[in-house]
């Protein structure tokens, strides 16, 4: 399958990529390989079969609605580049 | 010319979910703690971590399913809906986009007396986001993963509503199913209910739908009538003008009154849903859904029927008093304390919606207990304190929900049913306003009350009214 030079860019942006020239051409072989690979399912007829979500045959896993976690905060902001006041602090982002 | 076009109006309306944990991790839902003393490695999306299902979350989604007429999906799965932001640490959402929990359901509302039905597309589950609070000082913005992971259901109008009145209704309709059900508190100006309109205007008589916007951040019923009518005239505007709608999120800004796009479709995002895979799919048996069925609490349609077939009070009393769970609650548990209906309705309908507004509060906020209104009326009954004591006593146990047995003694605002003492103070007060007693026998049968009120001001408002009246009217008739 070929690969676009707008697909390329388009997927760069959804994934926040940027690529260099270079990185855009192998990155198209690469996703180009890997969609002959799967491809290989359009072989098979799988008019009848359901698609699969789920690798084991389980279902219906649940947790009870009770609190078990405490606070963890700083064990969870130690994983942070940047933290103030009890929070993660990130670059000024807008809605 | 303004006539001419119709208003379609669809919403969708996310409401948070009153579960005491997260959608899929241990951590507390619990309003106002500290940032980030909610969260664990699940909720801030850590590599690794591994998402459970909470039971409770599936069982409140398909009770409101239930309640709304929808058909429950048998078998069901989470998706992702992948973005980046920095609300969502694990840079997708989970939600479900391939078999939402319900669809297909559908409520019936009601203005002014004119009854239609608002269709359901569906309903999903899906976990809220964090919160993001801009620090203008160092110029960045601070993250507080608290309510990431909150459980939330997104529930989807089909377009059926023409109005802004229509809409309120249904918001209406559903906040009370939802809190009857005790899924959700439903409160637009806290967030627990939000509701985004998609809105497009058609010629009348035409079939085709025109191009909708949706319209974001309408926190209150006022806000969204306020941004229907606007958003009307907006396109119909840009129609007459001949130029084209274009659809877009926009941004209400209730305080000035109009609303800005937020992005516009050119640049929407792709979300590349897919299946999660870390989440197993969910299958509702006969036995789950029989469950639910049986659990169901009676909703306010079926509690107005019914209220009118066992107590005697005014259709009127009945849909103020079933317009808040918290007050039918409160209603009925006096009543089984032993209180009679008509005065329950009564202190409801007359003393509590006074101080309701006196005080600037929801019905949903009362916090007053039902034993001490039944102990209350009780006390009144048996005369052991007189209507305007009680007044005020009631004014206590709405702001502080104090025992007014206790209150009464504690003030001594007890009826003094010294009848020796009574009638020795009446014959004062008879002796010292001989003008009033000779109009009495004059005919003027108004000048009793003048003596009735001042001998309850000697009593310091602890009389029955009833017994002064008896008493001076016998003496008075010596
Ligand atoms: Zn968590």
């Amino acid at each position: 399958m070929v690969i676009t030079d707008e697909t390329i860019y388009y997927v760069g942006i959804l994934a926040k990529l940027f690529l260099s020239d270079e990185e855009k051409e192998q990155a198209k072989k690469d996703m180009s390989n890997m969609l002959d690979y799967v491809s290989k399912l359009d072989e098979l007829d799988t008019e009848n079969v359901e698609a699969m979500s789920h690798a084991f045959p389980v279902s219906n896993v649940f947790r009870e609605d009770v609190v078990t976690n405490g606070d963890d905060r700083e064990n969870m902001l130690a994983n942070a580049p940047e933290e103030r006041n009890g929070c993660y602090d990130v670059p000024k982002t807008f809605d | 010319m303004e006539k001419t076009y119709e208003t379609v109006i669809g919403l969708e309306v996310h409401v948070e979910l009153a579960t005491k944990t997260k959608i899929f991790c241990g951590c507390s839902t619990e309003f106002g703690g500290e940032p980030n003393t909610h969260t664990c490695p699940v909720c801030t999306g850590m590599p690794g971590s591994l998402p459970v299902l909470n039971k409770a979350v599936l069982e409140k989604a398909v009770a409101v399913g239930l309640a709304t007429n929808c058909n429950i999906t048998r078998k069901g799965k989470f998706d992702r809906k992948n973005y980046f932001y920095p609300d969502n640490p694990q840079n997708y959402q989970i939600s479900q986009l391939y078999f939402p929990i319900c669809r297909d359901g559908k409520v019936e509302i009601d203005v002014d007396g004119e009854k239609k039905f608002v269709r359901i597309h569906e309903i999903h589950m899906e976990e809220d986001a964090g919160k993001l609070v801009h620090d203008s000082f160092t110029d960045t913005s601070l993250v507080d993963y608290n309510r990431s992971g909150v459980p939330l259901i997104e529930i989807v109008s089909e377009p059926d509503m023409r109005s802004a009145d229509e809409v309120i209704a249904y918001l209406d309709k559903l906040r009370l199913i939802i809190q009857y059900l005790g899924a959700s508190d439903c409160k637009l100006n806290e967030g627990s209910m939000r509701a985004d309109v998609n809105l497009s205007i058609r010629k009348k008589g035409e079939e085709k739908f025109g191009t909708r916007t949706e319209m974001k951040n309408l926190n209150s019923f006022k806000a969204i009538a306020r941004a229907i009518e606007n958003e009307r005239e907006r396109q119909i505007d840009i129609i007459e003008s001949g130029e084209k709608v274009i659809q877009e999120t926009r941004r209400w800004d209730d305080e000035k009154g109009y609303s800005y796009a937020m992005r516009s479709k050119e640049d929407a995002q792709d979300y590349r849903y897919f299946p999660d895979p870390d989440l197993v799919p969910i299958i509702v048996d006969d036995e789950f859904l029989d469950t639910i069925k049986r659990r169901q609490p009676e909703l306010r349609d079926e509690k107005r029927i019914r209220y009118r077939d066992e107590f005697n009070i005014p259709d009127y009393d009945i849909d103020i008093i079933t317009n808040s769970k918290k007050m039918a609650d409160i209603f009925e548990e006096t009543i089984a304390l032993g209180a009679e209906p008509k005065k329950v309705s009564n202190w409801l309908m007359v003393e509590t919606m006074r101080l309701m507004k006196e005080h600037d509060r929801d019905a949903d906020d009362l916090s007053f207990s039902a034993k001490n209104l039944a102990t209350l009326i009780d006390m009144v009954d048996k005369k052991v304190i007189n209507g305007s004591v009680a007044k005020e006593v009631f004014e206590k146990i709405f702001t502080e929900d104090i025992d007014p047995e206790k209150y009464v003694e504690e003030n001594g605002l007890k009826t003094v049913n010294d009848e020796g003492a009574l009638t020795k103070t009446i014959e004062e007060i008879v002796a010292a306003n001989p003008k009033s007693v000779e109009d009495y026998k004059s005919g003027k049968e108004k000048a009793i009350g003048f003596l009735v009120g001042q001998t309850m001001k000697a009593m310091k408002g602890k009389a029955d009214p009833g017994e002064v009246n008896r008493i001076l009217k016998e003496i008075l008739s010596k």
